[in-house]
């Protein structure tokens, strides 16, 4: 039971929910850039919500089925066709064998989830199957690879699989303006009243510079009273203001630790819908706390087990 | 100790504001309780010079529970911290020939010392792990003789190879694998700073001392040293 890679795309990897439990000795965590797509992903499947998936970034992915099995797409809107016909994210679909699964490119949102009946059947690496190609770690072959054009991907036997689509309150609308909460931490105190007025009213924009370790905006400079701190450890979200005052967002494959000060940090769906954006995308922050980040979290996971008119179980 | 939070699922304890060995002691110290007591609700710990990250299950404890717990296990702790006892020393073969100190030189003609003078320096003190970052596996080890401290490079290597050992201002670490990086190349060691399929998975952990030991050639070989080049 596989899938067989027609085109790998500009950058297919597989993804679970991360390597944790080593950061200690500086392996990061790696993981899906949005846990709230890839979690309902294997929600609508009945899934381990840790299963393996593939996370498609930007898109022109081509998949070949060599079995038959039901699938999960969440996330963004990259295209998607299934034997030529379009198929829109956030719900199921039947696969048979010999069926093409196809991307092309990004209508709304940069990265689409596509997870398989059972999970992808691949070797956990440190107890992950997170692929994060700076360490070698992760991926099919456990070695960090990205999906290369004939690469075979196994599938877990497939379970009996209801239709199933994510009620509409839970889907994000990506193309708008986001509007993010900042938790205040780490180094917030050195940024002066100015500098934090100034952050929490700009308007900034997503750069070229984005990846899966870090997202770089631009708009107005922040200072703060330090240039440099003693290294400590990064957050998934942290936001670092490196000395242009240009601020980075610290994502999934970040290091462990780091020596830029930081005025504060996102929730993980916070950051999750930020990975979402392309440059040019427009950002703003709102100051909140770990107690709204906490209810948030928790009500998202509540209805994530709960499910909702339209899921399964 | 300060414990503050950082977003719903982390928070970070800090021990001090200065990097010093009462503070690395303390910091080791406080990973090894929290690792025991907390096992069951945290996801991931990350000391470093002055603080160690707490990670948890917020599926399994809230804000008010893990700055409860997290008081709890470390009261107590830090008249323990003094006795020190769960470091090791670990000892490290070092080859400083010319064809793997990439940039003895420049150490010598910046310090204005001679080569068996920076090496007998480097390799007569014990250091200490203060944090483990930047790469996997990747120590840095404090603090060095401020004769040899000299800053890392204006331009990074693109590649620094395997077991590389460097100085970067009063700092010595060891490449645990080729990446790129901008620290003084004074030796390197033929010793597995990381190994995935091995129990203890990484060589040195944070609050541990190491020691440099001066090898020469055949040494470096017959434990396996490496020659490959950029």
């Amino acid at each position: 039971m596989s899938f067989e890679v027609l085109d790998p795309g500009m950058l297919t990897q597989v993804q679970d929910m991360g390597r944790l439990g080593y950061q200690h000795i500086g392996v990061t965590t790696g993981g899906p850039m949005d846990e709230h797509a890839f979690l309902w992903a294997n929600r609508l499947l009945n899934n381990p919500l840790n299963a393996p998936q593939l996370e498609i970034t930007f898109g022109r992915l081509s998949l070949l089925a060599h079995s038959d099995t039901s699938i999960a797409l969440t996330g963004a809107d990259l295209g998607a066709r299934l034997n030529e016909r379009p198929i829109a994210p956030w719900q199921t679909y039947e696969i048979k064998q010999g069926d093409r699964l196809s991307f092309s490119m990004p209508v709304v949102g940069l990265r689409a989830y596509l997870a398989v009946s059972g999970g992808l059947d691949v070797p956990a690496r440190l107890g992950s199957a997170a692929t994060v190609s700076r360490e070698q770690l992760g991926g099919l072959d456990g070695t960090g690879a990205k999906l290369a054009k004939g690469d075979r991907i196994p599938l877990a036997p497939p379970s009996a699989v209801a239709k199933a689509s994510v009620p509409y309150s839970e889907i994000p609308d990506y193309r708008k303006p986001l509007r993010v909460g900042v938790i205040p931490g780490y180094q917030y105190r050195h940024f002066p009243r100015s500098a934090r007025a100034r952050f929490f009213t700009s308007e900034y924009q997503v750069s070229q510079n984005i990846d899966r370790m870090g997202y770089r905006l631009s708009g107005e400079a922040i200072h703060g009273d330090l240039d440099g701190i003693i290294s400590e450890g990064i957050a998934y979200g942290s936001i670092q203001i490196p000395t242009d005052g240009q601020p980075i967002v610290l994502m999934k494959d970040r290091q462990t630790i780091g020596g830029y000060p930081k005025i504060g940090s996102l929730s993980a769906l916070g950051a999750g819908q930020l990975a979402q954006r392309a440059p040019g995308a427009s950002v703003s922050f709102y100051l909140t706390d770990v107690a709204e980040a906490e209810a948030r979290r928790m009500i998202f996971n509540h209805r994530l087990r709960q499910g909702a008119p339209g899921t399964t179980g | 100790m300060r414990i503050e939070g950082i977003n719903e699922s982390t928070c970070i304890v800090y021990f001090g504001d200065t990097i010093c060995d009462e503070t690395a002691g303390l910091v080791k110290q406080a990973t090894d309780n929290i690792r025991s007591a907390l096992s069951d609700v945290i996801t991931d710990l990350v000391p470093s010079y002055t603080s160690v990250m707490v990670c948890y299950d917020l599926e399994r404890i809230d804000r008010f529970g893990i700055h409860t717990r997290l008081r709890q296990a470390l009261e107590g702790g830090a008249e323990k911290a003094q006795d020190d006892a769960a470091a090791q020393t670990l000892e490290l073969p070092v080859y400083y020939g010319p064809e793997v100190a990439l940039d003895l030189k420049d150490v010598c003609e910046f310090s204005g010392l001679s080569t068996d003078e920076v090496i007998r320096i480097h390799s007569e003190q014990t250091y200490r792990v203060y944090a483990i970052g930047f790469s996997p596996g990747f120590a840095f080890l404090g603090s060095t003789d401020q004769r040899i401290a000299m800053p890392r490079k204006s331009t990074p290597r693109l590649k620094v190879p395997v077991g590389s050992v460097g100085i970067a201002g009063s700092q010595t670490a060891i490449y645990p694998s080729a990446t790129p990086g901008g620290w003084q190349i004074v030796g390197r060691t033929p010793s597995k700073m990381v190994d995935w399929d091995s129990e203890s998975l990484a060589l040195a952990q944070i609050g541990d001392r190491i020691k440099f030991r001066s090898i020469d050639r055949e040494e470096f070989i017959s434990l396996g040293g490496q020659f490959d080049e950029l």
